[in-house]
């Protein structure tokens, strides 16, 4: 992977910056020796590693202030970091660089459950959001499969999805106010406990913006009430395609499910395999869960299962207890580690319009041939946002590139057929040169007049996003 | 000036010398500060690009009709979920509301509660910025972080960043039942109390006013839901005067003259929209109760959104000090429009605008 040649000025510059950093920090805050940098060398895209420079973990948006100060002052790049677990290399660092962890701001603010918002520090998890006020029957709606280790920050940071995003949206549609610093150390308030912020939208410009235009410190967030109950169904098709036809009659017919999780037959078996799921013996299969009280759940399901009964399944299985849903979810949970299990993988995350899944899906089949590489296919159907896994063999020469270059294939088709490149993950290190296949200079100049406004020197987290080359002058500024 | 291509607009706007005023269907020129400039319709930027009712979605250019796009969505059973408001009657304004209109204002009625605001459904966005560059940002599918988010920034833009050419759309079934619960002879403190606990629970109220002393809880879904959701609510609240309105007419009427603000279209004084913390609206009518000046009021949004009308003279946002939230002018004079940003926001903002139109052409001063 290309990064920018490290500036030797900030790298000779080091003893100085530590130095600096102690003054305002705790000294355990600073962490400095190659021996503890390596923590942060990484993400969860794991193929790409480098430590920073030195690594920091303030403990209050004033502490953050202080270190973006020094680091603006001495023009340190600066890598923003959640929990690392980032697909798209969004928290990998470069050599010259302080990482800035926000892991322990992690303090629940306010819960204010007549408002129906909380407030929290950035550096707290996704799941530990909804912890906070479950107990008065409330929940954070965007789950990522990662919500036990994510971290909100990086929630905002990539505007995350989950499951359940098809009915409650995805980060950015949940998202009421941020404090964030600027890279120069002003910290500001947009946005609050209220709909709708004043002015242009800047929030919504911050949500999804890679860690590129501040630190975020603390975010108000929208709960809700949970439902009373959900429950899955899960339907087994023959073919990919029947499924897919199935997935837009069932939308199309006005029932809105809260999730529609799509697994094919290489994912079925080894998740089967892994987690003992109880899956059937199929080449596709849906998982598709509503919610709401007993008389709702049914309701739904009888319309969801008519559809479905048209579509010739192999077997339709309702649930009966909650055993039984968690047997419907286990799988599916374990899909991406039971992969892991038996090969390296990459995992894609483009997205395409729901009424060309099967098409897609052929073509994706195969590029599998052409390449020699398995891909295994999970993902949130509802929304067209696919997840192909590309399985590749990390000690095999030359079978990363040959993955990476099939990945840009299949990325490239997403774009084709009216997609994007990445509906959850992000674009980070990994898809920055697919940018220009889906946008024009134009388009791409346009975003680059937002970094340009929130960070003129170019300092936050600059080597991603875009490729490099686009961004050349303005980071050498 | 009304270009009929992209490409004629972008022209108009590279050539222009002077300010440019955007006019879509010009039914909402009164909101924002006073802005002047040679009109440049959309008019002829019209029609539906694609329509794909399985997937959701809606492409549209942005000078068409919302009127043609809700006839035509209706027709498959679909609408946009956020409710847009048509801003004729109380604005007292003529001329077609089109789409470029309510994503530039980010127009959202009572289910924003629920669904979201206009932003919230907008999937991507085309624009031509103040130098003529022809941009396009976000795209057609649900679920797309490549890159910046431009598309949240364009809607509630004013046509301060660009003139919008083409929008994609989340769109929504028409749900199947809905009804109304009305609660009767309420304060604004039990008002704000029983909507905060409506929507507070799990039976997703997707509408939540006040006005009249009465309060109303929309539900919306699947018949069977629908009927067991209005009995969950009706037992919550046993010990209040209570009806219910599932008449799909009447229903319609009720929501769409809450949507266009209708009770209080034909008061005199100044319109003010206000966006607050729900659980401040009794707070915010006990301060103007004790200013002692005649007020009438409607709550949305549970609270959340407060239209007022108040005589010419008083000023309603030295009256909020302290309370979060903003408050604009929609109708009337003697104050800003637009609300005052904090220093930093303005600065951004100004940032952004000295990029996207470097001459200031486009709108000008329309959002102070
Ligand atoms: C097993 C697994 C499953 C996953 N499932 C999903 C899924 O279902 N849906 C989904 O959307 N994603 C998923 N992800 C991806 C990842 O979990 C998300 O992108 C997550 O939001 C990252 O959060 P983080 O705290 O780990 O952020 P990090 O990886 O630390 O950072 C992510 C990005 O945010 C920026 N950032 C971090 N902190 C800040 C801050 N304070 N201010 C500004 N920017 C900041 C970083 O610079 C970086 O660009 C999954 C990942 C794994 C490993």
């Amino acid at each position: 992977m290309e990064m920018p040649i490290p500036d030797q000025a900030v790298l000779d510059n080091k003893t100085k910056i530590v130095a600096l950093l102690k003054e305002v920090l705790p000294p355990h805050a600073v962490i400095h020796h190659i021996s503890e940098t390596r923590a942060y060398e990484c993400d969860a895209l794991t193929a790409y590693r480098c430590p920073p420079m030195i690594a920091v973990l303030p403990e209050t948006t004033q502490q953050v202030s202080d270190v973006l100060k020094i680091c603006h002052a001495h023009n340190v790049p600066v890598v923003p970091r959640g929990s690392g677990t980032s697909l798209a290399g969004g928290a990998l660092p470069t050599a010259d660089s302080v990482v800035l962890g926000v892991a322990k701001l992690n303090d629940v603010l306010e819960t204010d459950y007549k408002n129906r918002f909380v407030r929290v520090q950035s550096g707290r998890t996704n799941l530990s959001v909804t912890g906070a006020v479950q107990e008065q029957g409330f929940f954070y709606a965007p789950d990522p499969s990662s919500q036990l280790a994510c971290a909100i920050a990086g929630n905002i940071g990539m505007n995350s999805g989950g499951a359940h995003c098809l009915k409650y949206g995805v980060t950015t549609n949940n998202l009421l106010g941020v404090t964030i610093v600027m890279m120069d150390g002003e910290v500001v308030e947009i946005g609050g406990p209220y709909m709708d912020a004043n002015g242009l939208d800047l929030l919504g410009v911050i949500c999804g913006s890679e860690g590129q235009l501040g630190v975020v410190t603390e975010a108000t967030l929208r709960i809700l009430h949970k439902p009373v109950s959900a429950r899955p169904v899960l339907v087994a098709f023959d073919e990919n395609e029947v499924a897919g036809a199935c997935v837009a009659e069932i939308i199309r017919a006005g029932v809105l499910p809260v999730a529609i999780e799509f697994m094919d037959r290489l994912c079925i078996e080894t998740s089967e395999n892994f987690s003992d799921a109880g899956y059937p013996d199929a080449n596709a299969l849906l998982i598709i869960e509503v919610e709401g009280a007993e008389v709702e759940i049914e309701e739904q399901l009888e319309k969801i299962i008519n559809i479905a009964q048209r579509h010739n399944p192999i077997e339709i299985r309702q649930s009966k207890s909650e055993e039984e849903s968690a047997k419907i979810w286990l799988g599916r949970k374990s899909a991406f580690g039971a992969i892991g299990q038996i090969s390296d993988y990459m995992c894609l995350d483009g997205t395409i319009p729901v009424s060309k899944l099967p098409y897609v899906l052929r073509r994706t089949a195969e590029l599998s041939e052409e390449y020699g590489l398995r891909v295994g296919n999970v993902f949130h159907a509802g929304d067209g946002n696919m997840h192909p896994l590309i399985l590749f063999d990390a000690n095999k020469k030359g079978d990363l590139e040959r993955c990476e270059a099939m990945g840009a294939e299949i990325l490239r088709l997403c774009v084709e057929v009216g997609g994007c490149l990445t509906g959850e993950h992000g674009v980070g290190v990994e898809k920055r040169n697919l940018m220009f296949d889906q946008y024009s200079q134009e388009d791409i100049e346009a975003q680059l007049w937002v970094k340009d406004v929130f960070d003129p020197k170019w300092l936050l987290n600059a080597a991603k996003v875009f490729p490099l080359a686009a961004t050349q002058t303005r980071r050498a500024r | 000036m009304t270009p009929a291509t992209v490409r004629e607009l972008s022209d108009t706007i590279a050539s222009a010398n002077g300010p440019l005023r955007i006019l879509g269907g010009g039914t909402r020129q009164a909101l924002g500060e006073c802005c002047l400039g040679a009109p440049l319709g959309t008019a002829n930027l019209s029609g539906i690009t694609l329509y794909e009712p399985e997937a959701l979605t809606l492409v549209a250019q942005a000078g068409t009709p919302m009127a043609e796009l809700q006839a035509v969505l209706r027709s498959e059973n679909q609408q946009f979920a956020f409710e847009p408001m048509d801003h004729r009657q109380i604005l007292g304004s003529g001329g077609n509301p089109t789409l470029g209109g309510v994503v530039a204002c980010n127009v959202s009625g009572p289910r924003r509660l629920s669904a979201g605001a206009c932003r919230d459904s907008l999937l991507g966005v085309s624009l031509v910025d103040g130098r003529g560059n022809i941009i396009k940002n976000g795209g057609r599918v649900m679920k797309n972080v490549t890159g910046y988010d431009l598309v949240k920034l364009m809607a509630g833009s004013y046509g301060t960043l660009g003139v919008l050419t083409e929008l994609s759309f989340r769109v929504l079934p028409i749900p199947e039942a809905s009804a109304t619960l009305c609660l009767h002879q309420l304060s604004v403190g039990q008002a704000s109390a029983v909507m905060a606990r409506a929507i507070g629970s799990a039976n997703e109220i997707s509408g939540a006013t006040y006005f009249d002393h009465t309060v109303h809880l929309r539900i919306e879904g699947l018949e069977a839901s629908v009927a067991h959701r209005l009995g969950v609510l009706k037992d919550l609240f046993h010990e209040h005067e209570i009806s219910v309105e599932t008449a799909p007419d009447a229903h319609a009427e009720i929501w769409r003259g809450i949507r266009d603000v209708t009770p209080l279209c034909e008061k005199r004084g100044n319109i003010w929209r206000l966006h607050i913390k729900p659980s401040d609206a009794p707070e915010v009518m006990n301060r103007l109760s004790a200013a002692e000046i005649r007020y009438d009021s409607m709550l949305d949004w549970g609270g959340g959104l407060i239209w007022l009308c108040l005589s010419r003279d008083f000023d309603l946002r030295k009256s909020l000090e302290g309370i979060a939230g903003h408050a604009s002018l929609i109708r009337g004079s003697g104050f800003a429009a637009v609300p005052p940003t904090s220093n930093a926001v303005a600065r951004l903002s100004a940032g952004l605008r000295g990029k996207f139109d470097p001459r200031g052409i486009l709108n000008a001063g329309i959002l102070g």
